[in-house]
Formats: C-alpha cells, structure tokens, sequence
C-alpha cells in the first residue's frame, strides 16, 4: 500500500485510541477524588502533566480547577491531545482513506463525531460527566470492533493495528500514573483501604476489574495491579500484550527488523522490573522510560515505512504530540 | 393528502414530468400516480429519511470555510425523480457519441496536421488564444488517439422541449459518483417504485472506467497499474475521487506519493518499495500537474509526469491540452467539427451562439445585451457572466466595455429557460429548473452512462443548478416504457 496511506491508517488508529484513553483517564482521576478524604487530594493538575500537555495548558493562563481542566482535555481545539481534537484528527485522516476503509466504518465513525459533539455540554457537566465518557470508549470500541470484523488482513490492518496497539501501550502506562501522582502518604495506616480502592479504579478505568479478579484472584494488592496494567500476557490493555500484538504486526511486514530490535528493547527493559522493589516516585519514573522506548518504536517504524518529508511537503493530519511529556533521552 | 396536479403548474415551461393538459408523460406515469397516491406529507417523510441516509452513508461535497479550512456539507439530493423515456434517451445517447468522437478528433488534429484549420473550418487564432491550448501536448500520440476520455456535457431543455449541449467539460469533469449515490439513496427510500416501473440501472459506471482506463496501458504486459490522482482532501469533489478509486479498487494517490525516474517511468512510494504506475486518471488540472512544465509553484503535481506520458511511458486522462476543446469559443464549432470529421449533422443541437470575436455578431450582441446571457470563453461554474434580461443599465455598460476591450473572451447566447422536474418545497411539489450531465467515456470504445446527474435550482425561478451555489440534485431515470 501507499507509504502515505499507512502513515494515516496508523495515525487515525492511534488518535481512535487516544480519544477512547483520555476518556478513561480522565475517568480514573475523578473516580480517584471521589475515594480520597478531603486533604489529601492533588485534584486534576496532575492530568496536565501527564497527557504531556503543560505547555499548550499554560499558555492559555487557565485556572487550575476541575472546570478548566477537564474542559481543556475533553474540548479545547488548541490542545492537540484533547479529545475533540483526537476525535477531530481521526476523522480528518479516515476521510483521507474513504477509499480504503469499509463503508460501514466511515458511517460509524461520522456518526460517533457528531454526537460526541453533540453531547459534548453533558461530558463538561459533573452530573453526566461518566454516562458521556462511557459513551465515547463505548463508541471506539464500536468503531474497533467494525474495522476488525470487516477489514482484510492486508497491509492496511497491519498499520491500524500497530498505531492502536502503541497508543495503547502508551496510554496505560499513563493511566497508571495517574495512580502514582495521587500519593497518598504512605506513613498514614489510616488510610490502607483507600489505598485498595484507588487500585480498583486505575483498574476500572481499564475496563480490567473482572479479569483481573479472574486471573490474579484474591485481595486487590499494588505490586499485583501494576505486573496487571503493565505486564498482564492476556489482558489486551497492558502494556506488555500491546508490545506483543506489536511484534506480530511488524512480523507480517517486510523489512521490520530494524524495528522489531527496537521494540526488543522496550520489552526487554519492562520484563526486568521488579514492582517490589519500586516507590512511587521510583513508578513515575519507570513509566517516563517506557513512553521513551514506546516513542522510540514509533520513530523506527515511521523511518522504515513512512514517507520522508520532503521541503515543502505540508502534512495536514497530525498532531504531533506523540513525545509528550516524555523528559528523558532516548535509552540506547 | 393526495397530490392534487392541477394546482401544479408551470405555464410557459417544459417539465419533465407533467405535459401541457396536466396529464403525466409516459416516462412518468408510473411515478406520477405513485406520488399522487403517497401525498405531500409521506414524501415529507421518504424526503427526510433521504437526507439521513445521506448523513449517514457521509456522501458530502467539500466547500471552502471563510476562515480557511474546508467543511463537508451533505450532499443535497431532491428525492422526486427526473424521468427520461428510453426511446429519447437512445437518441440522446447517440448524439452523445458522436459529438465525443468528433471532439476527439479534433484535439488530435490539432495536435497533429491541423487540417481543420487547413480547410478554412476553424481559424487558427481560436486555437492559439484558447487558455487550455497546451504546445506541450503538439506532436504527442496518446493510445487510440484519444485526449478526451471522460466528459461531462451539460445538457439543458427549453421551453420548447429541444435539448441542447449547453457545454463540454473535457477536463475533469465531476458528478458521476453522485449520480450513483443518488439512485441507491433513492432505491432506499421508493423501492416499490422499483418493483413496477423498468428503470434502467446506473452502477456500472465505474467498472466501464476501469475497463477503459485499464485498456490505455497499451505496452504493460501484465495486470496494468492504474491510480486516481487527487489533489487532496480539501478539493470539493474529494469525495468523488475515494468514492471511485474504492469502486474501482485503485491507489488514490496524491502527487506526493508519486516520482517520475530519469527513465521517464512513474512509481509510487509504497510500504514493500517502489511500484510502477501504468494509467493516471488525474483530478488535478493541467495547470498543477507537472511543475517542471506548467506552473512550478504546484505542490499538488509530480515533477516530471508531462515527459513521462509524451515517452508513453504512463497514460494520463484525461490527457493533457484536451481542454482546448473546453473553451467555450471552440464549443461553437463543434457542430461543424462533427460535419468536417464524421461527415454527418450533428444529432444534438449546440445554444445558439455569438462570437463577440467576429465584429458583425458583436455589433449584434452589443445591441441586444437585455436580452442575451454573455459568458467568458473560459469560465465554468456560472461565475462571471451576464444575465441580460435580470442585468442593471449599468452592469450591461461595465459588460459592454469588457466585451469591446477583449472580444475573443465572451460568447453569448439567448436565455433558455430550463426545464422544469417536480420538486419538495415545504409540503408540496413546486416545479425547478433542471440541467442533466451525462458522462461519456472514450478509449477503444464508447460508453455513455445511462441518464447522468440532474442538477436542479432548488430556488424558485433560479436557472442556477451549480452545487457551490445552492443548487441540489435528482436521480435520473431512464425508463423503458416498451419492453
């Protein structure tokens, strides 16, 4: 297929996801607040810092409420990492792709825009605020499952899948540090149980309760929910399942074995961590280097199958925001 | 509410449907007394749940925003059918291909011996100011000839039923993806019609494209390669161009993913390397599509591609300098191309029309500026002209002027009003103005498609059908009242 037409089947794929991840986050954070006693609370600055959007949020001089934040994560046109505009860069690259998608695909999606901003007053509404992100995970899954159940196993799934799978990796780490950026005080005994149920909402908010209930049994338990988030081999949103579907797209291309040491690399550096052994601001930093390695598959795959930007070339659809809040060097 | 048709009336004008006692044509009696039985309020509904299809199904057509960017409005589609009776439409068709013949033999001569202009038949200053000459193109042989492979003719009727070619659009005409949009919507929303009236189907369309732009790889061995060359998604028929690279199950490239080698062959970049291109049915127009050639501050073409398609080594169509024949000044010559070529009268009438170029028709056309319709030789889309008997004393003085200054550029032509099709209006059936563009496919063979896109004024009284200027749209049936 066109070099330029993966590039945008992997963009809308990743922006699909993106949409779907940041209503889960934003999702996780409010469920969060609820369970904490008041004083404790960091409210929503944290969100800020780690959808790696600090930059576009300062300079609009905000206030750094509830209000202003989830507005700017769910609406803002100059966010590039807002829902509406994930949602908004998707449709723009799935319109340069009528010719390759299903029909049926380009119907859904149409429709998933319109209402989402339709309904967007009810999303900045605290009232109905999760009936509206329910409905726009509930929407992308919709739109997944059609482009599963209808499209060939050509190239062009290959692409959509390897940008849904590496948004999703990124994703869930973020969501889990949204986990890490409430801390709570350790010291406190007082507050073990709520230790517990923050646990079970970074676990909701990945649709993972039940399995993880399935498959790891017993007391919810950090160490157990972050090898779950992170390093779970069945549950399709952990970290390290994404990595593997990864592999497995990259395997169906030619050429792929630059990328796929890149991607050894990621694996390799999750594998070796010892969730025992890691505080909380030992966690943020781990997630930090992960986004690094993720960042850097994206950047070998982009290399090997995306067209090289000629001078004047102007490309319309991305926001380009994938490196966000990623703080360090490239791991070599 | 049953339709009451006596109180839809349309005095002085042909419609489509209703003849001049009231009484349906034969093409459409069969929908006539299917309207008359449904009632204003139940085609409300079948109207409604059109346009949600057509939300749905995202058939939309792009225009420009003020504030840059571009948006998508859905395309408007009047549900109440335009119904041609077969028996016409063959006559049609017939005169459809042989102006398309002609016209094709036209730019090859002109691009070759000019004996047209040898023979004293079109004079040679036509040709060398029209602005979509291209000297580029002299002495290029494309396969079987053939420059204009896909045209759009407008045809229009007026008030005494006569349909004429209004004009050819030769470069790259758009609307067919439309057409066949506009039957399955329609299909969705009457399908009991479909069951008792023959109504000739439309969707072959793009298996006919491909066929004949498969068929202009002449040296390629095996499966030919051919792409839909876009311009991007912001063009206003970007649709058009995905909706027929998906019939077809081509590539919609854009001049990025192209690159013209020093062999003169054309690849396109893709995820397993380069692959080479065989046919190009471009979007872009001449002016965009090579900036080595033409304008070079194109970032829409691919360096390169003019001297690719003069080796032979891609074909292009339309190809490129067929527009020469676009020009509306050229247009007036068609009839007597089509008797210099084929040696035959031509079956469908042109308008009626006054080269400002020659002074004696000028000096007529300069007196009679009330009642005649003056357009630029080169414009297209209803911009730019003057509406003679609707113009102000001093917008005829501004168009006197122009026309004095530079003559060559306008021809006129009396007003024909435009026939009319029934059409929804609030609750009821209202006659507006329709044209009908049919599109006529050139290669080793000739395909017309059956009927075309009917566009129609939704205003009352406009004679403008154009869709960037809230004109919609109707299917078009063909209707075989015989068999």
């Amino acid at each position: 297929m066109l070099a330029r037409v993966a590039e945008n089947i992997y963009w809308l794929a990743r922006y699909l996801e993106r949409a779907e991840n940041t209503a889960r986050l934003i999702s996780v954070n409010a469920n969060l607040l609820l369970d904490l006693q008041r004083g404790y609370e960091l409210g929503w600055l944290p969100l800020i810092e780690i959808t790696g959007s600090r930059l576009a949020f300062d300079s609009q001089k905000r206030r750094s409420d509830e209000r202003e934040i989830v507005q700017f994560l769910l609406a803002d046109a100059e966010n590039p990492g807002s829902i509406s505009a994930s949602l908004n860069a998707a449709r723009e690259n799935a319109r340069t792709l009528r010719d390759i998608l299903p029909d049926e695909a380009w119907e859904i999606l149409n429709e998933f825009f319109q209402e989402f901003t339709a309904q967007l007053p009810a999303g900045l509404n605290r009232r109905t605020r999760f009936d509206f992100l329910k409905r726009i995970v509930l929407g992308s899954q919709t739109l997944a499952g059609v482009l599963d159940g209808t499209m060939s196993r050509t190239d062009a799934y290959t692409f959509m899948m390897l940008g849904r799978n590496l948004e999703r990796a990124d994703m869930t780490s973020r969501i889990v540090d949204v986990r890490s950026a409430q801390i709570l005080p350790a010291a406190a005994s007082d507050l073990v149980p709520f230790h517990t149920i923050q646990w079970i909402s970074v676990l909701r908010s990945l649709s993972g309760q039940h399995m993880y209930r399935q498959t790891r049994r017993g007391r919810v338990s950090r160490v157990e929910c972050l090898d779950f988030a992170l390093r779970d081999a069945q549950f399709p949103r952990s970290c390290m399942f994404c990595l593997r579907q990864v592999e497995l797209s990259l395997r169906t291309l030619s050429r792929s074995s630059g990328v796929l040491d890149t991607l050894a690399g990621a694996h390799r550096f999750l594998a070796q961590v010892d969730f025992f052994q890691i505080d909380q601001p030992g966690l943020h930093q781990l997630i930090d280097h992960l986004q690094v390695y993720l960042s850097g598959v994206h950047a070998s795959i982009a290399q090997a199958y995306f067209p090289a930007l000629p001078g004047n070339a102007r490309r319309p659809i991305q926001n380009q925001v994938q490196d966000r809040g990623s703080t360090l060097p490239l791991f070599t | 509410m049953r339709i009451d048709w006596t109180s839809y009336s349309a005095p002085g004008l042909h419609d489509e449907l209703i003849g001049p006692g009231g009484g349906a044509r034969v093409a459409g009696r069969a929908l006539a007394r299917y309207l008359t039985e449904l009632g204003g309020a139940e085609i409300g509904v079948r109207q409604q749940a059109a346009e949600l299809a057509i939300k749905a199904m995202g058939i939309t057509f792009t225009v420009y925003h003020e504030q840059g960017g571009s948006i998508d409005r859905s395309w408007p589609l009047d549900i109440i059918p335009r119904t041609i009776a077969r028996k016409e439409w063959n006559r049609i068709e017939a005169g459809l291909r042989q102006r398309v013949t002609a016209i094709n033999h036209f730019i090859d001569d002109i691009y070759h011996q000019q004996r047209i202009v040898a023979d004293g038949i079109v004079p040679i200053g036509i040709i060398a100011s029209s602005r979509n000459f291209r000297p580029l193109c002299i002495g290029v042989s494309p396969p079987a000839h053939c420059w204009a492979h896909i045209c759009g003719s407008d045809l229009i009727r007026g008030a005494d039923g006569t349909v004429y070619v209004l004009e050819d659009n030769l470069r790259v005409p758009s609307g067919v993806s439309y057409m066949i949009e506009n039957r399955q919507v329609v299909k969705r929303v009457f399908p009991e019609l479909f069951d008792s009236a023959v109504i000739l189907p439309v969707d072959d369309y793009p298996a006919q494209l491909y066929d004949m732009l498969a068929a202009l790889a002449v040296h390629c061995t095996g499966k030919p390669e051919v792409v839909v060359l876009t311009p991007g998604i912001y063009n206003s028929a970007y649709f058009e161009h995905a909706y027929l690279a998906r019939q077809m199950g081509c590539e919609l490239v854009e001049g990025r993913d192209l690159r013209v080698d020093d062999d003169d062959c054309v690849f396109m970049q893709t995820t397993r390397g380069e692959q080479r291109v065989d046919v190009i049915y471009r979007r872009i127009d001449d002016d965009f599509l090579d900036p080595e050639a033409f304008r070079a501050d194109s970032t829409l073409g691919v360096p390169g591609l003019m001297r690719a398609w003069a080796a032979g080594k891609v074909a292009l169509a339309n190809a490129p300098g067929a527009g020469v024949a676009d020009d509306k000044l050229v247009y007036t010559y068609v009839p007597d191309m089509i008797r210099y070529y084929l040696g035959e009268a031509a079956i469908l009438p042109n308008v009626p029309s006054w080269r400002c170029g020659e002074p004696a028709q000028l000096e007529h056309v300069l007196a009679n500026l009330e009642s005649l319709v003056i357009k630029p030789v080169d414009g297209s889309g209803g911009y730019g002209m003057l509406m003679g008997p609707m113009s102000t004393q001093r917008e005829r003085a501004q168009f006197a002027a122009q026309l004095k200054a530079a003559p060559r550029n306008f021809i006129a032509q009396p007003v024909i009003t435009l026939s009319t099709v029934p059409t929804f209006v609030g609750d009821r059936l209202e006659p507006r103005h329709v044209d009908l563009r049919p599109f006529i496919l050139s290669g080793p063979s000739t395909y017309v498609t059956t009927g075309g896109l009917t566009r129609v004024a939704l205003r009352k009284g406009s004679l403008v059908v154009n869709s960037s200027q809230g004109g919609g749209s109707k299917d078009t049936w063909i209707v075989d009242t015989e068999g």
